[in-house]
């Protein structure tokens, strides 16, 4: 009976917890808008928006405003439906990543351990995949439904590119599993803290490679955007959409690039680890104080480097992007998950034994 | 066998210019396949410009000076003691290339001779800035020295009729009881 009891502190705590990550990403997302016009400025010698507000750091306000203010236009052959269910889609898809996100160690408040994650769930890091898949449903609804060639084509492209690079990016994944032996993010970034180790960064240089570059073709960044391509396509599968709806897509992109971040973070650098300091030494309120403020650094950093690389480089080809995915990147992958495993196995049983395993079988 | 064809065409067909130069066509080496050596090289350059100073002139604010011999805005003139120049003899509108000067005359009363420099005034003067080509043809026509073009330009406006520019915006302020607003307008213009 115990088990089934409601534990109702529990519920609230999660409750509180999902509101604050909610809110916290949408307003991390908001300001990357601004952070993406501002870094596109600075790299191309412009001061970039600065008239809203003090630095302008109203703008993503005024931004948001003229979106809801415009009219919101269904195209008469659409398929009402769907058409709406596409940005919903692809916003809550973005949304629901974060509840496996670690963003730091527990709380102790009220008498209580607070776990600063909303779902440590054993398979984490496949529910991640999961729902950055279903993503793809959003583009795809939403470009079907709008009735319009140019939307379809786009969604096409979004949606092959999407199931290309996430092969390839499973893969990588997979390498990276094989040091850590769980699938729960928590587990993972726990290892990388153990004193004494270092982040799987170390261990998974090319692998974290291939992870990232697949990471941009997932969020359809450049030189991944070819669902977006403004020159061929008009606009993507997000053309006949208008006020807050498009205000959705664009917005689940940054959504989606912050919680890749967070996943490369997680995965690769120590998630909400302080390099050169023990945890341990600090009174564990600290602790998941700074690892919070510690895992955003980290996500700034990543978004700054996905900005970076959208005003450098040009857009990939869509015989070059196929051919990157399954001719390199999906080889590269397995090859990295061949090294891992000799390695792991070497360190286990000795070179020689390593050997004499690989050949005698 | 493409190639071979182009090169024929080519050596057949002058350049037009001598800036053409061949494409290559060669496929990507090892190195260059992997994309990431120049994709690398290329947000070095981008970094780059983090640092580099922008040339942007923030404009309401800041403003780059004309040179002198900008044709803007037409000003019609006073002397030093604040009367009118303009005898509107019609000069300037008989010079204008684009018609875009009118202008009707009045006759100057006892008593305003501290307003009107000469018997005969223009009490209506326009010009149509939308017609006008600033070419200053009318400051040169004038024996007055009663307009002359400053350096600045007419700003943007919502209808076609906030174009005309009447006495009460050409006129430019009264050096006797405005001397700022006067050595303003009257700009950096040395031979007035």
């Amino acid at each position: 009976m115990s088990l089934l009891q409601l534990d109702v502190l529990l519920l609230i705590e999660k409750l509180v917890l999902i509101v604050i990550i909610v809110l916290a990403s949408l307003g991390i997302a908001l300001y990357t808008t601004f952070a993406e016009r501002k870094v596109a400025a600075i790299l191309q010698d412009r001061p970039g928006p600065e008239r809203a507000g003090p630095l302008g750091l109203l703008q993503p306000f005024a931004d948001g405003l003229k979106l809801i203010m415009k009219e919101e236009i269904i195209p008469s052959h659409s398929n009402k439906g769907l058409f709406i269910l596409g940005p919903a889609l692809a916003m809550i898809a973005a949304l629901m990543t974060c509840a496996v996100i670690p963003w730091s160690s527990s709380l102790e408040l009220f008498g209580r351990k607070i776990d600063l994650q909303i779902a440590d769930i054993n398979i984490g890091i496949l529910y991640v995949f999961g729902v950055v898949s279903l993503g793809v449903y959003g583009i795809m609804i939403g470009g079907w439904a709008s009735n319009n060639k140019f939307s379809l084509m786009a969604a096409l492209r979004g949606a092959s590119q999407a199931i290309s690079y996430e092969l390839a990016m499973g893969l990588s994944l997979i390498a990276v599993l094989m040091l850590g032996g769980s699938l729960s993010l928590k587990t993972l970034v726990e290892q990388q803290m153990a004193p004494g180790s270092l982040w799987n960064i170390a261990y998974q240089p090319l692998g974290f490679l291939i992870f990232f570059v697949c990471a941009l073709a997932e969020c359809n960044r450049t030189p991944f955007d070819l669902p977006e391509a403004e020159s061929e396509l008009n606009f993507g599968y997000h053309q006949e959409y208008s006020s807050m709806k498009l205000g959705f897509y664009l917005f689940s992109e940054y959504v989606n690039m912050i919680m890749s971040s967070a996943v490369m973070a997680c995965l690769f650098f120590g998630g909400y680890d302080i390099p050169f300091l023990d945890e341990t030494t600090l009174s564990p309120n600290l602790a998941a104080v700074l690892g919070v403020l510690c895992l955003l650094t980290k996500i700034v950093i990543f978004l700054f480097v996905f900005m970076w690389i959208r005003w450098t480089i040009p857009r990939f080809r869509y015989d070059q992007l196929m051919n990157l995915g399954w001719k390199k990147m999906i080889p590269l992958a397995l090859f990295n998950m061949l090294l891992t495993g000799v390695l792991i196995l070497m360190k286990q049983e000795g070179t020689w034994q390593t050997i004499l395993h690989l050949f005698k079988k | 066998m493409l190639a071979e064809k182009a090169d024929r065409k080519n050596s057949n067909m002058q350049a037009l210019t001598n800036r053409s130069k061949a494409v290559s066509r060669k496929p990507l080496s090892f190195w260059e396949s992997l994309y990431l050596p120049a994709i690398l090289k290329g947000m070095l350059i981008t970094f780059r410009h983090i640092f580099t100073k922008n040339p942007t002139i923030r404009y309401p604010e800041q403003q780059r000076p004309f040179s002198p011999v900008f044709r803007g805005l037409h000003v019609l003139n006073r002397d030093e003691q604040g009367r009118e120049r303009c005898t509107a003899c019609g000069l300037c509108a008989v010079a204008c290339p684009a018609e875009a000067i009118t202008m009707e005359a009045a006759e100057r009363l006892p008593g305003e001779e501290n307003q009107y420099r000469e018997e005969k005034y223009a009490a209506k003067y326009e010009i149509n800035m939308l017609r006008c080509i600033f070419c200053g043809l009318c400051e040169e026509a004038c024996p007055k020295d009663a307009i002359y073009l400053s350096e600045t330009f007419a700003p943007a406006n919502f209808t076609r009729k906030g174009f005309i520019y009447g006495k009460e915006d050409l006129l430019i302020p009264n050096p006797l009881t405005e001397p700022e607003a006067f050595a303003k307008a009257k700009g950096a213009k040395t031979t007035v």
